[in-house]
């Protein structure tokens, strides 16, 4: 069974650790972490509309994209050590929503931790990213509860209709 | 050459230029187009030899002094001063994106103001991008930060903006009545800023840290810190003294410059190229070129428009109308085009002129709608910040901020 382990900054610990005890003994794991550009490209588009100027010759020293890359490997060793099991370490960079399907459409099941609302059950418990994960996901999916689940009360109550007078 | 024919041609040069400073193409420097764009109007006599050099020779200083800042933002970091910076943020933030944030915007409103937008831009974000790696948190929100307080922040000093410069050297106003003018719409900007932001990343600032290892207390570098108080009381003690605050800038610049040279931390070609060379010959030859535009007509044209009196909806259009063409033409051309009819109209119009082309370019991010589109023209990499995202951020803070600046400006005119 190949299967591929999304980490993301705040959960990882416990992603890693629910996949250790529900992926099987035998499993093909790739733990996956991909680093947003966003910000990378903002920070380059507010240097672009400084007109005129030229990056100075130090800036090339200390790009962005160097700082991001090792945090992300850092991450990855980290969540290798916690995972105490043999697993390829993939980190991608991009869209994080497309780059995690992609890497997924090689693999038989994703193992992922919701990024929403983590106080109550319910559709707001998934943020956009990983909601688009679970939308588009092209294998199966395991999605955790980054801490223990919230209680069933946090469903809200079913409406009641209003009280309507008797019919004949 | 007529003035209408010499305006149009003016005007083609200076949209031929922008279009290079923006494509920056490999074979042709913006510099060298800005100067081949001034020498060509004073060849065909769109713009007199004696006007063109006194519009360089009246750039000359604020030039000066532009690049006695840049040298000092530039020693302020060969001595470690944003690396100590980036400590102080990460040890005040904690594990709390929030806090982050409210670091990153005091230090980048704090250096915005002392060492100019250039600074913030240049040297701050990647020290702000870096601790939120640390704190693994999204540095977005935070890299966000620093692109719009470097805007909105620039309004306090006159060094805060190349923008603010060439307004100061228009006017007669001393550095300290500019700062007391500017201090209350620069705290309106970013109040406006800091109440947007936590607004449109409440989702990101909300998750929840693991709190790590505590960052060792920072060393801040006291030579840096000590050469920036002086010269600030330098600026602030200019008009007592009477001695302009160019010298003092040119004294600190030396300060924290000649030591480095002497134990060899920065060699005379390293710091030839930190007052960017390259770029200051582009902000003189702009200044021929808008001179010529401006001489032709396009001076009568701002008059037209532009309201000219103190009163408040008067400073409002003002600032509305400026951040408009700031948008459009990029700040710089556009301060060289306004500032000469407002600086004439008094302190008033020409502070409210500030605040447009200071915090207007926070609309479209990149500073100008040219640049804006070129960027998606060329799809470089705009395809993961949503255009969206930033036009909608854009929305929620410059009108505000616009508002909010130009209102306590004409409040503290009162005063």
């Amino acid at each position: 069974m190949r299967a591929l382990v999304w980490i993301i900054e705040d959960t990882w610990e416990a992603t890693v650790t629910e996949a250790a005890v529900f992926l099987p003994r035998d499993a093909d794991i790739t733990l996956l972490h991909v680093a947003s550009t966003e910000a990378e490209t903002l920070a380059t588009a507010a240097r672009h509309g400084l007109l005129g100027r030229q990056p100075p010759a130090h800036a090339a020293a200390e790009p962005l994209r160097a700082i991001s890359d090792q945090a992300a490997q850092q991450l990855l060793a980290e969540a290798h050590t916690r995972l105490g099991r043999p697993a390829t370490l993939q980190a991608r960079r991009g869209r994080v929503e497309h780059e995690v399907v992609a890497a997924a459409a090689s693999m038989d099941i994703l193992v992922l931790a919701r990024d929403g609302d983590r106080a109550r059950l319910g559709p707001r418990s998934l943020g956009p990213t990983a909601r688009f994960v679970v939308d588009h996901a092209p294998c199966r999916i395991l999605l955790i509860w980054p801490d223990v689940a919230p209680a069933l009360t946090t469903i809200p109550p079913p409406r009641v209709p209003p009280p309507r007078p008797p019919t004949r | 050459m007529a003035d209408a024919l010499a305006l149009a041609l003016a005007l083609v040069v200076l949209a031929a230029t922008l279009g290079v400073a923006v494509a920056r193409p490999p074979y042709l420097s913006e510099a060298l187009a800005a100067c081949g764009g001034a020498i060509l109007l004073v060849i065909v006599g769109a713009v007199g030899l004696s006007a063109a050099g006194a519009a360089v020779r009246d750039l000359g200083p604020t030039v000066g002094f532009l690049a006695a800042m840049l040298l000092i933002a530039e020693g302020c970091r060969r001595e470690g001063l944003f690396d100590a910076v980036g400590a102080v943020m990460a040890r005040g933030a904690g594990a709390s994106p929030r806090r982050l944030l409210a670091f990153a915007f005091v230090i980048a409103a704090a250096v915005t103001a002392v060492l100019s937008l250039d600074a913030t831009i240049v040297l701050l974000t990647p020290v702000v991008f870096a601790t939120a790696a640390r704190m693994r948190t999204h540095a977005k929100p935070h890299v966000y930060a620093c692109a719009h307080l470097a805007n909105s922040a620039s309004l306090l000093l006159p060094v805060s903006n190349l923008t603010n410069l060439l307004a100061f050297h228009a006017i007669k106003l001393s550095f300290t009545r500019f700062a007391a003018l500017m201090v209350l719409p620069t705290i309106a900007a970013v109040g406006v800023e800091w109440v947007a932001f936590r607004h449109f990343f409440a989702v990101d600032l909300q998750r929840p840290r693991k709190a790590g290892t505590r960052p060792a207390r920072p060393e801040l570098p006291r030579f840096a810190v000590a050469v920036l108080a002086l010269t600030l009381a330098g600026f602030a003690l200019s008009s007592v003294v009477g001695i302009q605050p160019v010298w003092f800038a040119a004294a600190g610049a030396g300060a924290i410059t000649v030591p480095a040279l002497i134990r060899r931390a920065a060699t005379p070609l390293e710091l030839v190229r930190g007052t960017e060379p390259g770029f200051l010959t582009f902000v003189l030859g702009l200044g021929v070129i808008v001179q010529a535009a401006s001489g032709n007509g396009l001076d009568t044209a701002v008059r037209a428009v532009l309201p000219t009196s103190g009163s408040l909806p008067d400073l409002l259009a003002i600032a509305a109308l400026s951040a408009i063409l700031a948008n459009l033409v990029n700040n710089l051309p556009a301060t060289l085009m306004l500032v000469p009819v407002t600086a004439a109209a008094g302190t008033g119009p020409v502070l409210a002129t500030l605040i447009g082309v200071n915090v207007g370019p926070n609309l479209t991010y990149v500073g100008s709608l040219a640049t804006l589109l070129w960027r998606r023209v060329l799809h470089t990499e705009d395809t993961d910040v949503e255009l969206g995202e930033f036009l909608r951020l854009g929305a929620l803070t410059v009108p505000a901020g616009l508002v909010a600046a130009t209102v306590l400006l004409w409040l503290a005119l009162q005063a």
